[in-house]
């Protein structure tokens, strides 16, 4: 939990964090566990687990004042609880300081555990604990082999959960390493004096441990570095760099141009010149990178070589691909066929926008890179999607089978399905996340009980698309455009589709998907943001009526709490205001006892999207002090790129 | 009123319906949620009762998909092992086996015992909550075994 207080428990030099002995005393209280599940009894069991490992006794009795005074003020578990996968993927892509760990079961209706593991090591890189009531070895394998922390076999029991924080805590010291030696590759000398404090930092690293530690060091990383010079080796601190689509894309760009095989990170970060972005940056996201390829490529025969990357070699395979899955899900009824034909021709065709009769013209070519490795060509794609008609669907079912490139191109789409997967899991959940805001007032044009249209209208999109909107609900979202979406990308609203959204999605998880999912590099992010900060708000709003618990835990803190401190006020398009804004939201609030509750789970709270908007106001009215909440809707990009250290 | 529960209880394990796991849960429980397990076990049988429709409609299919079916029963054996109770998940594990097997007359059979033991527990559980809830959340029982 974020305890606002602690900053001054830092030193800010760059080179020392300190944790104080309070802080020490405080780990683990306050982790803040995701939990991804699509059972809502284990997740309501689960919950309860997570919540009661904070009042361990012993724990506890080690604490001494100041936490208990903590205690006191904030829920020690800022426990989220998602019935699917994708709006966890929000969630987190959201407010990516805001988990320390991440536990999702394997099984999943709308998204493969596996896939979202992945998704989640790649972009955001935490520890992701897989769990199960399946115990069969090559499952298990199949969790090491995606890179999870752990593995846990359901009925999970308390002890189980009670050491995940060693993973957090393992986790953390890995990556200081890793940009230890990084940083020390740039610069001997530095090198070797951080390498000798390091472990010295290591050690306080690891035994402070505590939530707020980290909470507090990142921003501190990220105040540190945004003044820093992006070549200062002498900084450990790092931010964590918003692996934005477009980022994503010019990452990739320079890859293909050096040649995956000859790719460095300094000639990648050369050929990027994207200010801000360091060396390191660069080798770890091609580290993912690279790891992602290789397991694309090792687990499907279908999918493209990943290490050829010219067009002409991907385009076939790509195709097949994309036949394959597209014509099953085509076949499966799902799929209407001018969207096949649509995503093929955009497969193929290079995607500049061109493939399909709908897409309009105005629309930048964006090289559907058909190499594949990823590139995001959102728009066409999107324009080709939309145009289709029932394109959400369509993108949704699409991804995972694809090969990476045909999935970026998708992903964007997708994203933009995925947001309405999420939202359609829970009516009311969609039409919480449209709801509150009078920013996403796009959103609740379309909300309707059973649809969420989140669908941000982006400037692009206005501008560019054309609309045939035949996407009704793409063009009513071009309204909205005001949302200063830096990505453009625009959601896709699936009012027609939400449930096809969802089986589209597990039929193409069932369809076997092969090598996991392709890392949405943002492109959800960005797409969803607006989407998630709705489904924060909401969520918000619900645990605030549901748990009444934390509710009395906190006391006096407003209802603010309940919202995440990314979600409000801190998105702000500007950078500083971001650290700030979080700052205050951490100490308010770290309770984000958001419940994204399954249907069953609603108990009538928030089926109609009045209950919602009542609540959404009323907590926005609560919450002045964040700021302007309206704010981080629609703020993609430029939240994105704001986090960019410059 | 306590005695009553503990022995209820205890029945109810000796009987297998229960297993460790739901003593797990009521440890959970506090003053805060004294009524943990059964607001879990309610939620179970609220949520699994779409999950059983989803199992009987894909049981009327011809031919059977057996992957759908044992995909279902894995969340279905999930849900009902996360609270303790036995009975239905040897039943839930039972069905898998025969959906690997690719036996349909098993599956449907097997089914059909699931449910009987999915009722029987829910039934009586209630009681024994109900009892609960009247003996008050004065104290745990003890721990049967």
């Amino acid at each position: 939990m974020n305890l606002g207080m602690k900053p001054s428990s830092f030193t800010t030099s760059s080179n020392s964090w300190k944790s104080t002995d309070v802080v020490l005393d405080q780990f683990p209280v306050g982790l803040r566990v995701l939990v991804v599940d699509d059972d809502p009894t284990c997740l309501r069991i689960l919950e309860k687990m997570l919540r009661n490992c904070l009042y361990e006794v012993d724990l506890i009795s080690e604490i001494g004042i100041f936490c208990s005074l903590v205690f006191e003020i904030l829920s020690f578990v800022s426990f989220t609880k998602c019935n699917r996968a994708e709006i966890a993927l929000r969630l987190l892509r959201d407010n990516r300081n805001g988990y320390d760990v991440v536990i999702s079961d394997v099984h999943m209706p709308d998204m493969d555990g596996f896939k979202l593991l992945e998704h989640i090591g790649l972009e955001m890189d935490l520890p992701v604990i897989m769990m199960s009531a399946d115990d069969s070895k090559d499952v298990v394998m199949k969790g090491v082999t995606h890179g999870a922390c752990d593995y846990l076999i359901k009925p999970v029991r308390m002890e189980a959960l009670k050491n995940i924080w060693q993973h957090v805590v393992r986790k953390k010291k890995h990556e200081w390493k890793e940009k230890e030696y990084q940083q020390s590759g740039g610069s001997v000398e530095e090198g070797e004096r951080q390498q000798q404090k390091q472990p010295s930092e290591d050690v306080d690293y690891s035994s402070s441990a505590n939530e707020g530690n980290w909470k507090n060091s990142k921003k501190r990383k990220d105040e540190e570095d945004e003044s820093e010079d992006r070549d200062d080796t002498s900084s450990l601190k790092k931010p964590r760099v918003v692996w934005s689509v477009e980022l994503h894309q010019q990452f990739v760009t320079a890859v293909n141009q050096l040649g995956i095989d000859k790719a460095v990170p300094k000639k990648i970060l050369e050929l990027m010149n994207v200010p801000g972005l360091t060396r390191e940056n660069v080798a770890s996201h091609l580290q993912k990178y690279r790891l992602y390829l290789r397991r694309l490529s090792g687990v499907s025969p279908h999918q493209n070589g990943f290490m050829g990357p010219t067009d002409a070699a991907t385009f076939g395979p790509i195709s097949s691909i994309n036949g394959f899955d597209l014509q099953a899900l085509a076949a499966s009824g799902q799929l209407p066929p001018q969207s096949l034909a649509t995503i093929q021709a955009a497969a193929l065709g290079g995607g500049r926008g061109a493939t399909t009769s709908k897409s309009s013209s105005p629309i930048p070519p964006l090289v559907v890179d058909q190499r594949n490795i990823f590139s995001f060509e959102n728009h066409p794609r999107q324009q080709n999607i939309i145009n289709g008609g029932k394109q959400v669907n369509l993108l949704h079912g699409i991804p995972t089978n694809m090969d990476s490139k045909q999935l970026v191109n998708l992903h964007q789409s997708a994203a933009q399905s995925f947001t309405n997967n999420m939202s359609q899991s829970n009516n009311s959940l969609l039409a919480h996340m449209v709801q509150p805001h009078p920013r996403t007032h796009i959103l609740n044009n379309e909300i309707n009980g059973t649809h969420v249209s989140v669908v941000h209208g982006t400037a692009y999109n206005n501008s560019v698309s054309n609309p045939s909107t035949a996407t009704v609900d793409f063009s009513s979202r071009s309204q909205s455009t005001e949302l200063p979406v830096n990505n453009s990308f625009a959601h896709v609203s699936s009012n027609s589709g939400m449930s096809n959204l969802t089986s589209k999605l597990q039929e193409e998880v069932n369809s076997g998907t092969r090598g996991g999912f392709v890392p949405n590099y943002d492109v959800f992010n960005d797409l969803n943001q607006n989407q998630n900060r709705g489904a924060h708000d909401w969520g918000g709003l619900q645990s605030s009526v549901g748990s009444s618990n934390i509710q009395q835990r906190l006391g006096g803190v407003s209802s603010s709490v309940l919202v995440r401190p990314n979600g409000f006020s801190t998105n702000q398009k500007s950078g500083p205001l971001n650290s700030s804004s979080l700052t205050t939201d951490n100490s308010l609030s770290r309770i984000k006892t958001e419940k994204l509750p399954d249907m069953g789970f609603q108990n009538g709270l928030y089926h109609e999207q009045f209950g919602q908007e009542d609540l959404m106001s009323a907590l926005l009215k609560q919450q002045e002090g964040m700021g302007p909440v309206e704010n981080e809707f629609g703020f993609d990009g430029g939240y994105h790129l704001d986090n960019l250290p410059v | 009123m306590q005695k009553q529960l503990a022995k209820m209880k205890q029945s109810l394990f000796d009987q297998g319906y229960l297993d460790e796991q739901f003593i797990q849960l009521e440890d959970l429980q506090d003053d805060a949620n004294p009524n943990f397990v059964e607001e879990v076990v309610t939620l179970y049988y609220r949520d699994s009762v779409r999950l059983v429709q989803n199992i009987e409609q894909a049981l009327e299919k011809n031919p059977l998909d057996f992957s759908k079916l044992e995909g279902y029963m894995h969340q279905f054996k999930g849900s009902s092992s996360s609270f303790g109770a036995k009975k239905v998940k040897t039943e839930c594990t039972q069905f898998r086996e025969y959906c690997r097997a690719g036996n349909a007359e098993g599956c449907k059979r097997t089914f059909q015992e699931l449910k009987k033991e999915y009722a029987t527990l829910k039934k009586k559980l209630e009681v024994y909550f109900q009892l609960a809830r009247q003996a008050g959340p004065v104290e745990k029982a003890c721990r049967p075994k």
